[in-house]
């Protein structure tokens, strides 16, 4: 109840300062937006030449939202890293507030910014020639959702752990990078040797992708649905738990 | 806010405090050993060098920093067994500030009184009422960028009293601030003790722990060196300081005058011969003639009442002035 209750507080207090400096908007779908424009028609050629029946588009831009998420959530610990020094952080720790809610407070907001972020990606793209399905389009954010509660709330423990963002920054960079590569967002992984397809089947955002593929093309008896849902959500049980005890935790 | 909070005795004790952080292989002892008491409605002055464990020791009584030994009760409540009590009972306005400056002075005083439990409207009235106080209503919804530093540290107060807490945790209240400003907190913090705020500060200000604290304690390496009230300590000091202002001859001057029955204490540093003595307005001249006889000179002499300074040269060997300065 009171955790529900600072939740909210957090939420609302972390959104509305969000707002105030909406750079974050553009710069958050950026590369995004340039894969869309300068690579999605390359790729809507090589899948043309290679007859396949499935749109270019609607292989392609579920996989950008799952960038999009991605990357709204990976570097959210740039925002805590500016709070650390603030001092707003530990004026927060010297209340009796919920220290849960001072994660999921961020990570929530950081969630409602990425679905916006999607939508705007979602409209960028129907004159590219993207066909939609509501039901697909409300499935699939919710992984988009669910990845996001699993990737923020690491980026804000690796923040308070590192404090630091010339600490931060490589490392956000130097995880995300791969796991973006081995994620077949980009090109199918049905076209690399083993090895790679080994790696990437190691990849829990590659199961993410697959599985908001799938909801959004509303090819409902795909399995990798359940195994992608199923993955990101026990990742976001681990995130939230990990991060709400860095938080609690008095500072050593 | 009605909790139970002790109307007389301490309200803050400490005992056997101690902190201990490990920085590779070498363990540091930041605080050795603290212990203090607080009584209710006082401000105390927490006074020491930089690196002296004023600011590690605050943090502990703050549920910031796990002591690593001892124990703390503040306000009724045990530190260690009920920090969510202490924190609902204690304000803490740490020293680099703690305000977003994308958020305005009144946006950050009503979250505040949300996280202490108030409801929507008691949170605004109370915030308010603290831009009232702090005399911030005309900045009240201005961005937090656009305030001056004292303005800042203002709302910074004001943050740390929109609960009414029993024990507010001041730590260093005025550094960075001009003089104007600093003398305006140093009324700000006035009117909390009048208003039955107990005040806990740290300092490394000798003329702020003189002007502003009932009673203070000295810190110096992780342990208390010295405590009472600022007369008590400059008593201990024991009569006034004579100083003596000598080309060269340092120590043949210390010779000279060293075992005189008047004088207490002598020491020497850079060239300058510090004297404790009884009773300055006649050792003065006694210390001239016997410097005379001696056919030594005097540059400078000077006689002052012990200041604080005074009092940590003398449990230290070392001027809390030179260590601000450095």
């Amino acid at each position: 109840m009171k955790t529900a209750r600072d939740t909210w507080l957090i939420f609302r207090r972390s959104l509305i300062l969000t707002l105030r400096q909406p750079t974050w908007l553009i710069f958050g779908i950026m590369y995004p937006v340039l894969y869309l424009v300068f690579f999605g028609p390359l790729l809507e050629g090589a899948v043309g030449q290679s007859g396949g029946d499935v749109n270019a588009y609607n292989w392609f831009v579920p996989g950008l939202l799952v960038q999009v998420a991605l990357f709204g959530s990976a570097f959210v610990g740039f925002g805590l890293i500016a709070e650390l020094r603030y001092g707003v952080v530990e004026r927060m720790r010297v209340t009796p507030m919920s220290r849960t809610a001072m994660l999921l407070g961020r990570s929530l907001r950081d969630v409602v910014l990425l679905l916006v972020q999607a939508l705007i990606m979602v409209a960028l793209s129907i004159p590219f020639g993207l066909t939609l399905d509501p039901a697909g389009i409300v499935l699939s954010f919710g992984v988009l959702a669910l990845l996001g509660l699993a990737v923020a709330p690491l980026s804000y423990a690796a923040a308070l752990a590192l404090k630091s963002e010339d600490a931060f920054a490589p490392l956000i960079q130097g995880v995300t990078f791969p796991l973006l590569l081995l994620s077949g967002i980009l090109l199918p992984m049905a076209l690399a040797p083993q090895w790679l397809q080994t790696l990437s089947d190691i990849n829990p955002l590659t199961h993410a992708v697959d599985a908001a593929r799938a909801l959004f093309n509303s090819d409902w008896g795909n399995p990798e649905i359940a195994i992608g849902v199923g993955l990101t959500s026990v990742l976001a049980v681990v995130a939230v738990w990990v991060a709400a005890r860095t938080f609690g935790r008095a500072a050593s | 806010m009605a909790h139970e909070r002790p109307t007389s005795g301490p309200m803050i004790e400490t005992r056997d405090l101690r902190r201990t952080f490990k920085a590779r292989k070498t363990e540091v002892e930041a605080v050795r050993g603290v212990d203090l008491t607080v009584g209710t409605g006082e401000i105390f002055g927490f006074l020491g060098p930089n690196g002296a464990g004023k600011t590690t020791t605050l943090r502990m009584l703050a549920t910031l920093l796990k002591p690593t030994a001892g124990e703390a009760s503040i306000a009724g409540a045990d530190l260690r067994s009920e920090p969510q009590q202490v924190r609902e009972r204690i304000g803490y306005v740490p020293q680099g500030g703690s305000t977003d400056p994308a958020e305005t002075g009144r946006g950050e005083l009503v979250i505040q009184g949300r996280l202490y439990g108030m409801n929507k409207t008691d949170a605004q009235q109370r915030a308010a009422e603290v831009l009232a106080t702090l005399d911030l209503e005309a900045a009240a919804d201005r961005k937090i960028h656009t305030y001056s530093g004292g303005m800042k540290r203002r709302l910074d107060v004001g943050l740390g009293i929109v609960h009414r807490p029993a024990v507010l945790f001041l730590d260093e209240p005025t550094t960075g601030l001009d003089p104007q400003a600093r003398a305006r907190m140093w009324d700000e913090i006035r009117a909390l003790r009048e208003r039955g705020t107990t005040v806990f500060l740290t300092t490394h200000y000798l003329e702020e722990a003189d002007a502003l604290a009932d009673r203070l304690a000295i810190i110096d390496q992780g342990r208390i060196v010295a405590g009472g009230t600022a007369d008590e300590l400059k008593r201990q000091v024991a009569g006034d300081v004579v100083t003596l202002g000598v080309n060269g001859a340092t120590e043949r001057v210390l010779e000279t005058v060293r075992l005189q029955p008047f004088v207490r204490e002598a020491t020497s540093e850079d060239g300058v011969v510090r004297l404790y003595v009884e009773r300055g307005e006649t050792a003065v001249p006694q210390i001239l003639r016997l410097l005379d006889g001696a056919g030594l000179e005097a540059a400078s002499i000077s006689l002052h009442r012990p200041s604080l300074d005074d009092v940590f040269l003398r449990q230290t060997g070392r001027s809390l002035r030179d260590e601000a300065a450095a």
